[in-house]
């Protein structure tokens, strides 16, 4: 099978983020890899770990692909090093300020000119957190849309996935021919830590840089402009009592004072 | 007067109170048409069910592949009923389904897309808190038909019932929509209790409940609020994934939202900052949650949860 897995660079989740001139300020926080893109990552491993490997003279190959700026390879190399064959890597000055809509019609384009089976996704990046992407790109491949999983069954023989798709609407099981577009969710698996072989090895694995002309769409910029962005007052903190014994009492006077109850 | 569509939302065949929110904020931009994608013979029974807030008309759409084949139909009769309509722009519930829904309609009608509005003005801007609810961001889609997901429970609803004039109209559903198949649909299993994006209370609980969540269970359940989790107490498998709030888990915006035993990391205050009113019990009076409580207890969970409890049955009786 031909797996590729999308992946984002993203500002770490703990760090303050900030916008500049209606864009996220990406230059001056902590980058890490996608949280929720490591499951995807491991999914896609697990996959092909499952129907011959992906080693050498594996029957599967696993392509990490993902848009960013250059230094976006540091995420890129942690999928590497923890057992994905090779990477390409979208980076052009052009895509600054992408929105969703371009970011999949890159990746779509990239994708389609390797040919795949499978693309393994995150639900969503932990800084824009729209959970579009899939979606959007099963859109643009004409692919099977099987997104939200918490379980994933290939039948490569059969050419056919089936999954368990849970949303707050509730448990799905779905099922679909390849070529499909994957999310998975967190908790599907426990990605791994790289070894120390798989670092050694990830350093000697190529990720190769496109820029949009080498894609071949022209995907600039986002079809939705932000006016402003104002940080919100911080909240700031109200009464506080101590538990004397009355604290439950004092709890249900202060919600029936503000007619919560 | 222009026209704005809704997607009429529904869980199973029950029609949500997230669509007088929907057409409360459409009214604002013009006159609201809601589309209504039923299986086939059932399209009355799910327009009759869309009785309140400011609809003038319903458009009926029936086919089974809405539910055979999920998200792909759904926005594959979207998008043609929106180049049949030409609307001003298209409210959807910003859940799972809603923004996937989205997604592909705004790839398929070459149109913008703002997920996870919390308001929409009359001008079709949204507004937007972002970065865990620590930025307000307004904006605008600036091609195509403005396509915005709106979050359940974010805009005061009118909820007068309206009686709106229905037109069934008839589309086909692409095979190249009909790639996945669904084979089963299991609702949620919560029990009574209201689903935890669109709750109006949400009570949770965290490391401190030590894995018996029964006190915050009971005080939710007098309530008639949905329960919530932290992260570390899903970790732990205390309680369901689905059940986590923070940044990896369900954002919510409840008028009141109670922590016990929630320390109150980033992680956390990201699915919860925005809630109306927030009470906070933890043992530890330095807990970081407190910075942010309107109310806060320094004392056991298990000592003030039930003592509340009683006070709020006490009220009621």
């Amino acid at each position: 099978m031909k797996i590729a897995v999308c992946v984002k660079q993203v500002p770490d989740s703990w760090a303050e983020k900030k916008m500049v001139n209606g864009i996220l300020d990406r230059e001056n926080v902590d980058a890490v890899l996608n949280d929720l893109d490591e499951y995807a990552v491991e999914e896609a491993l697990r996959i092909a770990e499952a129907h011959g490997g992906n080693e050498d003279g594996g029957s599967n190959t696993i392509t990490v692909i993902s848009m960013g700026p250059e230094r976006a390879t540091e995420a890129v190399r942690k999928a590497l090093s923890m057992g994905v064959n090779d990477a390409i890597l979208v980076t052009d000055p052009k895509l600054a300020g992408a929105d969703a809509l371009a970011t999949s019609a890159v990746l779509a384009a990239v994708i389609e000119k390797g040919g795949f089976d499978l693309v393994v996704c995150g639900t969503e990046s932990t800084d824009a957190r729209m959970s579009v992407v899939p979606a959007m790109l099963a859109e643009r491949l004409n692919a099977a849309q099987l997104t939200f999983a918490s379980k994933v069954e290939v039948d490569p023989a059969a050419s056919k996935v089936a999954i368990t798709r849970v949303t707050e609407a509730g448990v799905d099981e779905m099922h679909a021919q390849f070529p499909c577009v994957i999310s998975v969710v967190e908790k599907i698996n426990e990605p791994r830590y790289p070894s120390f072989k798989g670092i050694m090895a990830a350093k000697k694995k190529t990720i190769e840089t496109r820029d949009l002309a080498a894609v071949g769409v022209s995907a600039e910029g986002a079809w939705s402009l932000v006016a402003d962005a104002t940080p919100r007052p911080a909240r700031a903190a109200g009464i506080k009592v101590t538990d004397d014994g009355t604290g439950g009492e004092q709890l249900v006077a202060y919600l029936a004072e503000k007619k919560l109850i | 007067m222009s026209n704005v569509l809704i997607l009429a939302d529904f869980v199973g065949t029950k029609a949500t109170k997230t669509n007088a929110e929907l057409a409360t904020a459409g009214a604002r931009i013009g006159e609201v048409t809601a589309v209504v994608l039923a299986p086939v013979g059932q399209g009355s029974a799910y327009a009759g069910a869309i009785n309140r807030g400011p609809i003038a008309k319903i458009i009926v759409v029936e086919s089974d592949a809405f539910v055979a084949n999920g998200v792909a139909a759904v926005a594959d009769v979207l998008a043609q009923v929106i180049a049949s309509q030409s609307p001003a722009a298209v409210l959807i519930a910003s859940h799972a389904f809603g923004k996937e829904v989205a997604a592909r309609t705004a790839v398929k009608s070459g149109s913008g897309i703002i997920t996870d509005a919390v308001d929409v003005s009359a001008d079709i801007t949204a507004t937007q808190l972002v970065f865990g609810g620590s930025t307000t961001v307004h904006s605008k889609v600036s091609h195509g038909t403005p396509i915005i997901t709106v979050r359940p429970n974010s805009i005061d609803a009118n909820t007068t019932e309206s009686t709106p004039s229905v037109e069934t109209l008839s589309f086909t559903v692409a095979d190249s929509s009909k790639k996945a198949t669904v084979t089963s649909s299991q609702p949620p299993v919560q029990g009574s209790r209201p689903e935890l994006t669109e709750a109006n209370i949400v009570v949770s609980g965290g490391r401190g409940t030590n894995g018996d969540f029964s006190a915050v269970e009971n005080f939710a359940d007098v309530l008639g609020a949905a329960v919530g989790a932290s992260r570390a107490a899903t970790d732990a498998g205390w309680y369901p994934h689905s059940y986590q709030v923070g940044q990896t888990g369900k954002t919510v915006s409840p008028q009141l939202y109670v922590a016990n035993g929630i320390s109150g990391a980033i992680q956390h205050r990201a699915g919860m900052q925005t809630s109306k009113t927030i009470v906070v019990v933890n043992k530890d009076p330095e807990a970081p949650l407190f910075e942010i409580a309107d109310f806060g207890v320094v004392g056991d969970l298990f000592a003030v949860l039930p003592k509340a409890t009683e006070g709020i049955k006490a009220r009621k009786s």
